[in-house]
């Protein structure tokens, strides 16, 4: 979609005027906020900073309380406890109206008694801006809608609502552009381009973004940092690749992708590692790499870390092995996805490449597990190693 | 997600009507004018009604307020046949309301399509000419000479709705034997022209909310397509009927204009005689009297169906 | 035997040994389009039935009757229309019944509008008797409310005062009902969520009633506004009650019914139809006008 566009190269700035003021965006400090409904505690004591300039996700499932953070940001929800400070400024108490910040709902609300182009320039018209048409104009072209500025809402299709409602919070300039689950409604195809559409721009504006959903593929692919958000609290905080290879708690390990848990218990140390003793097996890992003060611990690494080979082949120097027994292979053609039974009876994922011809080994193969113990991370053994995993129907 | 409780609000809170930024007083004081209106010239008239429906007196020598009871019971054991009349006409006529609103409603919900704005307009729109030129304009097309009655004697429906001669209610039968104007049977059919709108809106509403997935699933699940309309559609459907049944029942057992352009001397109706003791005896208390008594009635309808229901529905 | 085998497979030409297809009957055909739109067939019955009445009343205003019953065709005559105020008694009715329409019209939109956005926007205590309070006029017999709004006058002295304030009055009373039910529908379909939209882009709380609340739920106040004109001209009951001396159009036309209903009674009755039905349709056929 973008490809063909005019080029928009750094050099043309996408605002015309005030280049000082779109290079940036704002800090956004969330101080010690909480939330309660009654009994019921929607955000839990938060405290984060989100740098200006970044892409920020707050990823969780649905209820763990990241959208009323996001509308307690945007005003539209009043925290119970805590202060939200933007750039250098307290907006706690403020009004909507009255922050630097604009939202992208999720199901877009756009006004549908005003065409595209009087939505677009609501925001400006109340600040009483004198480049009405300009900056419309501008943003329209941005997002690639300008014929469409004398049409209705309900005349365009989700994916243009969507541009529209990114277009009319983006012309105001705001500090921080907050963002609820604006793909939701997509299909898959559509939100794939929306996701570079968005990064681009955010890339090109340099505005501060404040991303909210559940998909953690689309949090992985859009932010320079994401905050794994459960029942209130956040779980970790760091960029994407450090929450997938280094998850710190149960939750975040689950939630981003797939993990293989294995009880297991810490014996020692030596150099920079950890000994383990995993049901009985000696396995070692370095101890940056432990998140527990607990010796008892989950010993965790992801399927696509894992070796798999038939029994009595040659794993590598220094790996940790586990034996196992294959009790399903799903050949998928890219890769094959196997569960393998180990000895003490738990069942844990391998996805292996397909990287010949051969095809997948079989069920009740008798094989090797093994992986280099850089992959390994250590979790508290008293978290729930179900938590933040997708529920599958079927599964006991 | 384990630690959020089964109940927990959702946390969106989009979902709170309540709108920004208002004080504690904004409701009351947007209630206040009308409410009160209501309150002066509805309450208060009703609980005078009551209170003049205890007085005794006459008009020359000027009613006092004594306690009478007795107007009761002169109310119910001279008037208890007018009752019975009007309730069975209201009755028949509710139920052939809904046997014509209901299609209606359901083709409007469900068959229009594009064309749904546009029928309700052409539903409602023939309620803007008066009410009283639409009843007399039925003593035309249901006159003794024309085509519909004509078509019906010979058809000899006149002839069995005439031999159904019930004491009280149809003394005379339900039709004339060659006649419909001034006989029951105009009556009702009045009765179920006038109120029609009362049920048909309502009755749309409700339709017009049900998901027609829900219809789907049920054809889905072996339901044939009127099995699907008893299980599925009907039972959805049950509060607009129950609406538009509230709207409709007392209502019409209190209407004096269809009995009087379309009916006979015999087929007046509580209505009648409330209006004919207030101008014509000019017993005032009696007349009171009976309006509480159909008072009484709705009254008691509204709290079965709130204590069932609650309020938030009604309106 | 591979050679059948693969012949059978690779044969192109139509089976021969499936039944012939049924010959399609006319009838049969348009029994079953019957079956299947029998319902849509109900509801355009139904509103043959609803409107024959006004056919009827609209015909008859074209009538020159014999006599001074309007009940039977005599023959086309446009005197009716062209001199509706043959009888200035009518259309002295008709100028009060306007004239009570318009301020109870007035005057009930704007205080059951407060009471729906109370309702649909607002929590507080006292919804159920609220709510019961506001249904009741909807389900109560026109001759109840009138008797009470009678014996109110008597009980206060001023029956023998009865006249167009009297009436209007009880216009407003039953018309808020019918405003607040109309307006809530609407203000329950509005999304919180464009309010909300509204404030994050700058608009404090009036700005946004104003350019936003209030624009989407005009529609609903129109539409409830024309049903409170509606119930109030046409109103017949209640008015009887409670309007002492006065004569409205209705009353008139019941009075002429005993003596016979003039044919320019009918004009007004087509009139009255013909300005709703096109104040209602036009918008409508207009947003259907508008371009894709």
């Amino acid at each position: 979609m973008t490809e063909q566009q005019n080029v928009e190269p750094a050099a043309a700035p996408v605002s015309s005027g005030a280049v000082a003021e779109s290079a940036g965006g704002a800090d956004l400090h969330i101080v010690e906020v909480t939330k309660r409904f009654g009994d019921f505690v929607a955000v839990d004591d938060l405290t984060l900073t989100i740098p200006a300039g970044a892409f920020f996700a707050l990823l969780g499932p649905s209820g763990c309380g990241k959208t009323t953070m996001l509308r307690m940001v945007a005003g539209l929800e009043e925290p119970t406890a805590g202060r939200i400070v933007i750039g250098d400024r307290d907006v706690t108490a403020l009004r909507p109206y009255r922050r630097p910040v604009n939202t992208v709902f999720q199901n877009y609300a756009l006004f549908p008694h005003l065409d595209i182009f009087e939505n677009v320039a609501f925001g400006l018209r109340r600040k009483g801006s004198k480049t009405v048409k300009a900056d419309v104009e501008r943003m329209l072209d941005l997002v690639e809608l300008t014929t469409y500025a004398r049409r209705r809402p309900t005349q365009l299709s989700g994916g243009q609502q969507q541009r529209v409602a990114v277009a009319r919070a983006l012309v105001n300039n705001p500090e921080v552009l907050l963002l609820d689950e604006p793909l939701g409604a997509l299909d898959l195809k559509l939100r794939r381009q929306m996701q570079i559409e968005l990064k681009r721009i955010q890339t090109d504006v340099g505005i501060t973004f404040a991303h909210v959903t559940h998909d953690q593929e689309e949090a992985m692919t859009m932010a320079d940092t994401i905050a794994v958000m459960n029942a209130g609290r956040i779980e970790q905080m760091g960029a994407p690749i450090d929450l997938y290879e280094n998850p710190v708690t149960t939750f975040v390990a689950n939630f981003l992708g797939q993990s293989n848990l294995i009880r297991g218990s810490i014996t020692g140390t030596s150099g920079g590692d950890s000994l383990l003793d995993v049901q009985g097996i000696r396995m070692a890992m370095p101890t940056s790499r432990v998140h527990s003060d607990n010796a008892d611990v989950w010993v965790g690494v992801r399927p696509e870390k894992v070796h798999i080979e038939l029994a009595g082949s040659a794993t590598a120097e220094g790996h940790n092995v586990a034996p196992a027994v294959i009790s399903d292979a799903s050949y998928i053609g890219v890769s094959t996805q196997y569960l393998a039974k180990l000895p003490w009876g738990q069942e844990v994922g391998v996805f292996a490449q397909n990287m010949t011809t051969q095809g997948p080994l079989r069920v009740g193969d008798e094989v090797s597990l093994s992986w280099d113990p850089e992959n390994t991370f250590a979790l508290d053994a008293q978290q729930d190693a179900d938590a933040g995993a997708e529920k599958i129907e079927g599964d006991t | 997600m384990s630690a959020v409780p089964a109940t927990a609000k959702k946390d969106t809170g989009a979902d709170t009507a309540q709108a920004v930024g208002t004080r504690w007083w904004t409701p009351y004081a947007l209630l206040s004018p009308g409410m009160l209106w209501l309150v002066v010239f509805f309450a208060v008239p009703t609980i005078t009604l009551v209170s003049t429906s205890l007085q005794s007196g006459t008009l020359e020598s000027g009613f006092s307020f004594t306690f009478e009871f007795g107007n009761y019971v002169d109310a119910v054991s001279g008037s208890w046949e007018v009752y019975l009349k009007s309730l069975v006409y209201s009755l028949l006529a509710t139920m052939s309301c809904l046997a014509i609103a209901y299609p209606l409603a359901y083709t409007m919900a469900f068959k229009a399509g594009r064309w749904k704005n546009i029928m309700l307009v052409l539903v409602i729109a023939p309620f803007f000419t008066s009410f009283l030129l639409r009843t007399n304009a039925w003593k035309t097309i249901l006159s003794d000479n024309g085509f519909v009655v004509t078509w019906m004697h010979n058809l000899g429906i006149l002839e069995v709705l005439n031999a159904i001669q019930i004491p009280v209610i149809f003394a005379d039968g339900i039709s004339g034997a060659d006649r419909v104007l001034q006989t029951p049977l105009g009556v009702i059919a009045g009765l179920t022209y006038n109120f029609l709108p009362f049920m048909t809106l309502p009755l749309y509403a409700s339709l017009e909310r049900i998901d027609v997935r829900l219809i789907e699933a049920g054809q889905d699940l072996y339901a044939t397509p009127w099995t699907a309309f008893r299980k599925v559609t009907f039972p959805l459907s049950l509060p607009g009927v129950v609406a538009g049944t509230l709207l409709t029942f007392i209502p019409a057992a209190g209407d004096p204009v269809n009995a009087s352009l379309l009916g006979g001397p015999r087929d007046a109706m509580v209505g009648n005689k409330i209006y004919n003791t207030f101008y014509r005896l000019f017993d005032y208390p009696l007349a009171a009297a009976l309006s509480v008594i159909l008072m009484a009635m709705i009254v008691t309808l509204v709290t079965l169906y709130v204590r069932r229901a609650g309020t938030e529905e009604l309106v | 035997m591979a050679t059948e085998t693969i012949s059978r497979q690779a044969s192109m030409t139509a089976p021969t040994d499936l039944p012939p297809a049924p010959r399609s009957n006319v009838l049969l055909r348009l029994w079953r389009w019957l079956r299947s739109h029998v319902i849509a067939i109900l509801g355009v019955l139904a509103l043959v039935y609803m409107f024959a009445p006004v056919f009827v009343v609209v015909l008859f205003s074209f009538n020159s009757p014999i006599g001074r019953f309007n009940y039977t065709w005599n023959e086309f005559s446009l005197t009716a229309w062209t001199d509706p105020c043959k009888d200035p008694l009518m259309c002295d009715a008709v100028k009060l019944s306007l004239t009570i329409g318009m301020i109870s019209t007035i005057v009930a939109t704007i205080l059951g509008t407060l009471i729906a956005f109370a309702l649909g926007r607002h929590r507080f205590r006292g919804r159920a008797t609220t709510n019961v309070l506001i249904f009741l006029p909807m389900a109560t017999p026109e001759v109840v409310m009138g008797s009470s709004l009678l014996a109110l006058f008597v009980n206060m002295g001023v029956d023998g005062q009865l006249g167009a304030w009297s009436i209007t009055i009880a216009h407003i009373m039953f018309s808020i009902s019918f405003v607040v039910v109309t307006v809530k529908a609407r203000i329950a379909g509005l999304d919180p969520r464009l309010e909300q939209a509204a404030m994050d882009l700058y608009a404090d709380e009036r700005t946004t009633f104003r350019k936003v609340t209030f624009p989407l739920v005009l529609p609903g106040i129109v539409a409830a506004a024309l049903l409170a004109f509606s119930l109030s001209f046409d109103d017949y009951v209640i008015t009887q009650f409670t309007a002492g001396q006065s004569t409205t159009f209705p009353i008139f036309v019941w009075t002429a019914s005993l003596r016979g209903i003039p044919p320019e009674a009918n004009v007004v009755g087509s009139f009255m139809f013909i300005v709703a039905f096109a104040i209602v349709l036009i918008p409508e056929l207009l947003r259907r006008k508008r371009p894709a």
